[in-house]
């Protein structure tokens, strides 16, 4: 102790148990993304589910918004360090997208708009763990943070709740996204600090 | 188990402006990194509390030694520390290189077309001075945003008119005597010229807060460019 940054004191202690290691809390939200924000207009949205087999299903807007949908607070993790604690979702949970299809799949690709691609075990997924969200504290989400809908898997740092998600594409075999390919941790846990390949 | 963190030894600190410094470190075992990357710079208190926060490396490393810019944030935790706390003489501990997108590698022989606002100038300096150690051949040209000709950083690099290199500075507050662009902030006008100077090819790279980047990548894109060619860093 004492060896590095000498007068350096910091913010507030306190919140320990909800900050996972190397986080910093933040009021505000930081967007990280590898490019522009692509404009989805809702008239035109779809979202599918395609099974290991090619099968798919596909939703539009309106069929989305038709599904039950759920109200869930979450404190979110990202990569670059920041966490946003208690943030308001509405949307569907994952599940309710594969209630009725058939697969042996173990992983998934989320696909995005723009072509960003993130990976994720299936079962990370399921049993209310993760959302389609449409809004964001009360109203619709912004583009910058992944309107007109993103993933929301917020047990993993965020760069894996992908934003602008347009398909869920079910995979016998674990295939690395966008920034999983590039260096990122390939599961991405904020409680065991998994940020990239090193790690 | 977490990578590991290396110590840095701060070796000198230089003003770019009232309240942005340049910070030299050196890091023994530094194992070399590309122009964009980044690093986590992390500080601990005396009872061990620790806070760490992303910065961009501002220049190719020269064996253990690099380079950092930082904007003191109004009442930020870190930044203020960095810029004015940390004695020369002191360590912190860095984590990285990190960023493995937005990367420019002296191999890479297309147009360029840098866009920066305030502090997101720091790691488009970096490909700038890599761009020019290279001898590289390729066209780069640095439209950077700044409020007024006192926040303007990195002067003596940024307006000496290296070859392949051409510097456009758009004024946000109140632009330097004698230029012709009435202050404002950065609209598709100012960035058609530059765009069709690419031709369709090469690489766009806009760094900065999240505003000045959403703005300048949704220009981008209205003038034509294609989504993936323009990779981003956002600050904030
Ligand atoms: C990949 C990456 C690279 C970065 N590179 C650099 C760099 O080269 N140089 C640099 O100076 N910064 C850089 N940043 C920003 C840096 O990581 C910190 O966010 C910044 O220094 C503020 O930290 P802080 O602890 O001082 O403020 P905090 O305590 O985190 O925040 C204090 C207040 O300032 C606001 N704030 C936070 N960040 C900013 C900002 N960037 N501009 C204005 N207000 C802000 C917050 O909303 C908050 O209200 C980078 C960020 C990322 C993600």
């Amino acid at each position: 102790m004492g060896t590095f940054s000498p007068g350096f004191h910091g913010r507030a202690r306190g919140l320990a148990d909800k900050l996972p290691p190397g986080q910093y809390p933040t009021e505000s939200f930081p967007v990280l993304s590898a490019g522009p924000t692509p404009r989805v207009p809702t008239e035109t949205w779809t979202f599918t589910v395609t099974t290991e087999n090619g099968d798919s299903r596909g939703w539009t807007w309106d069929e989305m918004m038709a599904l039950p949908q759920e109200d869930t607070v979450h404190d979110i993790h990202c990569v670059t360090r920041w966490s946003k604690f208690d943030t308001p979702w509405r949307g569907v949970p994952v599940d309710a997208f594969l209630e009725d299809v058939e697969t042996a799949a173990d992983y998934a690709v989320a696909v995005s708009h723009g072509g960003y691609t993130t990976n994720l075990p299936l079962e990370d997924l399921l049993d209310g763990k993760a959302w389609v969200v449409h809004t964001y504290d009360g109203f619709p989400l912004s583009p910058e943070h992944g309107g007109p809908a993103r993933l929301l898997v917020p047990h993993l740092y965020f760069w894996k709740s992908a934003k602008w998600v347009r398909e869920l594409r079910l995979t016998l075999e674990d295939e690395p996204g966008f920034w999983e390919s590039v260096g990122y941790h390939n599961y991405g846990d904020p409680w065991r600090e998994q940020r990239t390949w090193d790690d | 188990m977490a990578a590991d963190w290396r110590r840095a030894h701060l070796v000198e600190r230089l003003p770019q402006t009232a309240t942005a410094r340049s910070l030299a470190f050196t890091v023994p075992g530094w194992p070399g990194h590309l122009a964009g990357q980044h690093v986590d710079v992390r500080l601990t208190g005396d009872d061990g509390y620790q806070a760490a926060r992303s910065y961009s490396l501002a220049a190719p490393a020269e064996g253990e030694r690099i380079e950092l810019g930082v904007q003191a944030v109004a009442d930020g935790e870190v930044s203020p520390y960095l810029a004015d706390g940390l004695p020369v003489g002191a360590d912190v501990e860095v984590r990285g290189p990190l960023g493995f997108w937005f990367v420019w590698r002296p191999e890479q022989t297309g147009p360029v077309l840098l866009v920066g606002g305030g502090s997101g100038v720091v790691p488009l300096t970096a490909m700038i001075r890599a761009h020019r150690e290279a001898k590289s051949p390729s066209d780069f040209q640095l439209v950077y945003s700044v409020r007024t000709p006192e926040d303007f950083w990195y002067g003596d690099l940024l307006s000496e008119g290296a070859d392949h290199l051409d510097v456009d500075v758009l004024y946000t507050r109140r632009a330097a005597p004698g230029s012709s662009r009435a202050p404002g902030r950065i609209s598709a006008d100012d960035l058609r010229g530059h765009v069709s100077r690419l031709a369709g090819a090469g690489t766009v790279f806009v760094c900065g807060p999240t505003a000045f980047v959403e703005a300048v990548s949704d220009h981008l894109v209205d003038l034509g460019r294609d989504s993936g060619s323009i990779r981003t860093e956002r600050f904030g």
